[in-house]
Parts: structure tokens; sequence; C-alpha cells
């Protein structure tokens, strides 16, 4: 009996992990699509549209295209970790998704509570988002050391030299969230933004906002912070990867571009809320992933929009403007709460203390 | 004062606001994409494509074999053998082009005192192999028939500049 509840919550667990990672590998698929096309757009192209109807075919044509190539490992590349880097790059980005809240449902009034639809309805959620996240940095650098290449090693540190800069400032920004919301779970800060789109944390936040979403363009490389991976310096830290390894980075990037853009909606866009309370109506998940949506397109917009940082300004913003800014902003936001007069109006935002 | 304006510029991101709203912008734009198989861009007259030798309407090949083509070619394309033929007249018996070698600058045409060789404007002929680029006179004859209609309203067109 034991065994096969045992069994039971296994399969459970594997339909919900199945249920996360296969849209979000068909998502990163076809954001690739998107990117494409919509870059193509701003360029007064077309972009691609041969490949199956309006080339919605293209991402699987691709995808086969990189299993068939050879994978090429450098002789003097200590095999082992060269296999191992895109794996543990993938995996953190994939695991994150765990504790994302995708919205509440009562499955249509089946059960009596509402549930959260996550794997893992976990109460340090950013906490253990903000670890997972940084766990990619291994793979980079793993990946950026096994090759046995100088280039590789360079391109490994600059990628890590960003990667741990940038996510100081997001994590400041997320405490900001943090000290509104009064609580690390992801559902619970959804929960304190209900009720329309004044009570969403991009108004009082929204410097936070920026800087959360501009250090998430560092942190995944996207544009404008892409140089650690361009061609121009020799592809950073995977010059040597080819075929599926290849894929796996980006794979990992655009996973991480998804899981950015999905935290920033949960974070400040007020999650699975209509902006206006008489439209939740439509579904919560419909509106989380159309922000997210929303968000990506951003993404893409940038990359086509705006020319590469160099090194030393990518740094300089890092340290010298996002880090100040955030613990300036952590003051005043602290200050406001405990000041008896600003606290009135700040409370309006913090649903759990105050109003 | 414009040190303030400056500073509110600087961190409401202003000019970036306005690079996305010009690229937002072009999102939008009437795409200039030519789907190349089904659509073609327009060619001019004087596209110099691949050579054609012309003949006259009675069916007459126009060379008469001055070989000023193959002096002329700066690629030494062109291969041009010569005799007399039985009524008199001076005749190619071999006209190759070698359109590997051939960089299309089109001076075998403007050499050509009866226009005789011309560059057509067809351009899709490549192949697989190095020696079917290898034109010879019943090629080049070949493709004069064919495009013969298309080669003498390029002239025409191109009457009033010469």
């Amino acid at each position: 009996m034991t065994w096969l509840d045992t069994g039971i919550t296994a399969g459970i667990w594997a339909l919900e992990i199945l249920a996360i990672a296969v849209p979000v590998a068909l998502g990163v698929a076809y954001i690739t699509y998107f990117e494409r096309r919509v870059i193509g757009w701003i360029q007064v192209r077309k972009g691609c549209n041969r490949v199956g109807y309006a080339g919605l075919l293209q991402p699987i044509a691709d995808g086969l295209k990189l299993f068939m190539k050879e994978t090429i490992i450098p002789t003097s590349a200590n095999k082992l970790l060269f296999v191992l880097a895109p794996m543990l790059a993938l995996t953190p980005a994939l695991i994150a998704f765990a504790v994302v809240p995708f919205g509440e449902t009562t499955l249509f009034g089946l059960w009596d509570t509402v549930h959260v639809m996550a794997i893992a309805n976990l109460n340090v959620g950013v906490l253990y988002v903000m670890a997972i996240s940084s766990l990619s940095v291994y793979g980079v650098l793993m990946a950026g050391w096994a090759s046995n290449s100088k280039y590789t090693f360079l391109g490994a540190m600059r990628a890590t030299c960003q990667m741990v800069s940038y996510e100081i400032s997001m994590g400041f920004a997320i405490v900001c969230v943090l000290m509104m919301a009064g609580s690390m779970n992801l559902n619970e800060i959804v929960h304190a933004q209900a009720g329309g789109f004044w009570h969403w944390y991009l108004l009082p936040l929204f410097p936070m906002f920026l800087v959360y979403f501009i250090s998430g363009c560092a942190e995944v490389a996207r544009t404008p912070f892409d140089l650690i991976e361009t061609e121009e310096l020799v592809s950073g830290y995977f010059t040597e990867y080819s075929g599926m390894w290849f894929a796996t980075f980006s794979l990992a990037e655009y996973g991480a571009m998804i899981l950015i853009s999905l935290l920033t909606s949960i974070l400040f866009l007020g999650g699975w809320y209509a902006p206006l309370p008489f439209l939740d109506v439509i579904p919560g998940t419909v509106w989380l992933l159309g922000k997210t949506c929303f968000l990506i397109f951003v993404f893409i917009w940038f990359r086509a929009t705006f020319p590469r940082y160099r090194y030393d300004q990518m740094m300089r913003l890092g340290w010298k403007v996002f880090l100040p800014l955030t613990l300036i902003w952590l003051a005043v936001i602290g200050i406001a709460i405990y000041t008896p007069g600003l606290s009135d109006i700040i409370n309006f935002w913090r649903p759990g203390v105050g109003a | 004062m414009s040190l303030i304006k400056r500073a509110v510029k600087t961190w409401l991101l202003g000019e970036l606001f306005i690079g996305l709203m010009l690229t937002g912008k072009y999102l939008f734009k009437k795409k200039i994409t030519v789907e190349y198989p089904e659509e073609r861009t327009w060619l001019s007259p004087r596209f110099r494509g691949l050579h054609a030798l012309r003949r006259y309407e009675n069916g007459e090949e126009r060379c008469i074999a001055c070989k000023l083509c193959e002096v002329v070619c700066p690629a030494l394309a062109i291969l041009i053998e010569s005799e007399e033929r039985a009524d008199g007249t001076r005749r190619t018996t071999r006209y190759d082009i070698d359109m590997t070698k051939c960089i299309y600058c089109g001076l075998c045409q403007e050499a050509c005192p009866v226009d005789a060789i011309v560059e057509t404007q067809e351009f899709e002929y490549a192949s697989e192999t190095r020696a079917a680029l290898y034109y010879t006179k019943d090629m080049l004859l070949a493709v004069g028939d064919r495009q013969e209609p298309q080669i003498a309203a390029n002239i025409a067109a191109d009457a009033r500049y010469r």
C-alpha cells in the first residue's frame, strides 16, 4: 500500500515536471522563431517564412540540424567537464521553474480549495530562485575552463564577472519587493498585488523594476549585455562548442530568459492578476503568460535596438549605477515604512500590514 | 538647469525610449523583402548575364570572326577559330566562352561591330560541374535563339544612350 502511494506520488511529480519542462522547451524553440521574425520585421525584412506555414516548422528544422551535427570535442579539452558544462548550465535554468506559480485554480470548481499551480509552493521561493539561478555561473565557468583554450578561458572570466555583478543589484531589487510584500513566497507576493494595476509593485518600485529587468538582460546575456558570447569576441566561453552541446547553452539562455520574464511579471506586474479587477474573468494563467510574452518581446525589441556595451561600461553600470540606486531605493522604502506620515502612503501597497 | 534636465533624461532612460520607439515604428513598416524564386527584382536592359550569339532575321549568324572580342577579353575566356566558307565569307568554326573565366565585364559586346555577341538578362545557369559552364558555339547560338526578343528589346531600350 505504501509502495503504491509512493509510486502514485512520484508519478504525479513526474507529470507536474513534464507539464512545465515540455512547454518550456517548446517555448524556447518558438522564442527563437519569434525572435527571428520580430528582428526581421524591425529590419524591414520578412524573417524566416519558408519552412512550413509562415515558417512555423523552422525551429524544428533547426533543432534537427543541430542534432545531426557532429559534436567536436577538442583534443586538449577535459572531456568529462566539457560534456558536463552545458548540462550544468541548463539544469539550473530548468529547475528554477519548480517554484514559479503559474496561477491559482479550482480546476473549474472540481476542488473545494484553491490550488497554486506550482510544482513546489515553497515559502522561501524567491531565495530558491536566486540560489538556483546563480548556479548557472558554474556551467559557464566550467565550459570555459574545460575547453582548455585561452579564448574560452577569458570569455568565461568575463561572463562570470558579469553574471555575479548583476546578481547583486538583482538581489537588492528583489529585497525591495520582499519588504513590500513581507513574504518570500512567490504566491503571496502575487497576492499582495491583488486588485488592479495600481496595486502592482511596478508603481512604488518603478526604478527597481527597471533595475531588475535590465539586470535580467545582463544575467541571461541578452543584448545590450551580450558581449560575453558574441562572435565579435570569439563567442566567449563556448568558442569550442558545436552541434547539440552548443544548442544546450542557448537552450539554457532562452530558458533563463523565460524565467526572468516570468519573475518580473510575478514580482512587479501583479502575476496572474488582471490590470483591472473586472478583467479577472479571463483565467489568471493567461494574464501571467501574456505579461511574460510581452516581456520576452521587450527582450527581443532590445536586441533589435541597442548596440552592445563595452566590458568596462557594463561593469560601471552594474557597480556604480545599479548597486547604489538599489541601495538608495532600499533605504527610501525602509524609511517610508517606519516614518509615521509616509507609512500610510506606502502601506497602500502592503495589504498584509496596513490598510 | 540644463544639468537637471540632463539628469532627468538620463535616469528616465529618455534616449533609450526614443530608440525603442523608432525600432517599434519600423516593426509595422511595409517589408521590402523580395522572395526570390517567386518574386523578382527589375533587371536593367544593360544587365550582363549569360552570353548569346545572335542571328540575322534570315537565320544567318551575325558573327564574322573578326576576333575583336577575343582580343579585348581581359579574362581570356573566349576562344575563336575561323575559316572561309564556300560562299567566300569568313565564319567561325569554333566560338567558345569559358563561363568560369568570364568576369562579365561586357567588353566583348562593346567591341563587337555587328552586335553578334551580347550578354543577356539570363543569370540562372548554375551547374554542378565545371564542364557545363564551358559554352560552345552551338550552346551560345541556342541562347541567342531563345532570348532574341528580349535581346532586341534591350538593345532598343539602350539605343539612345549609344
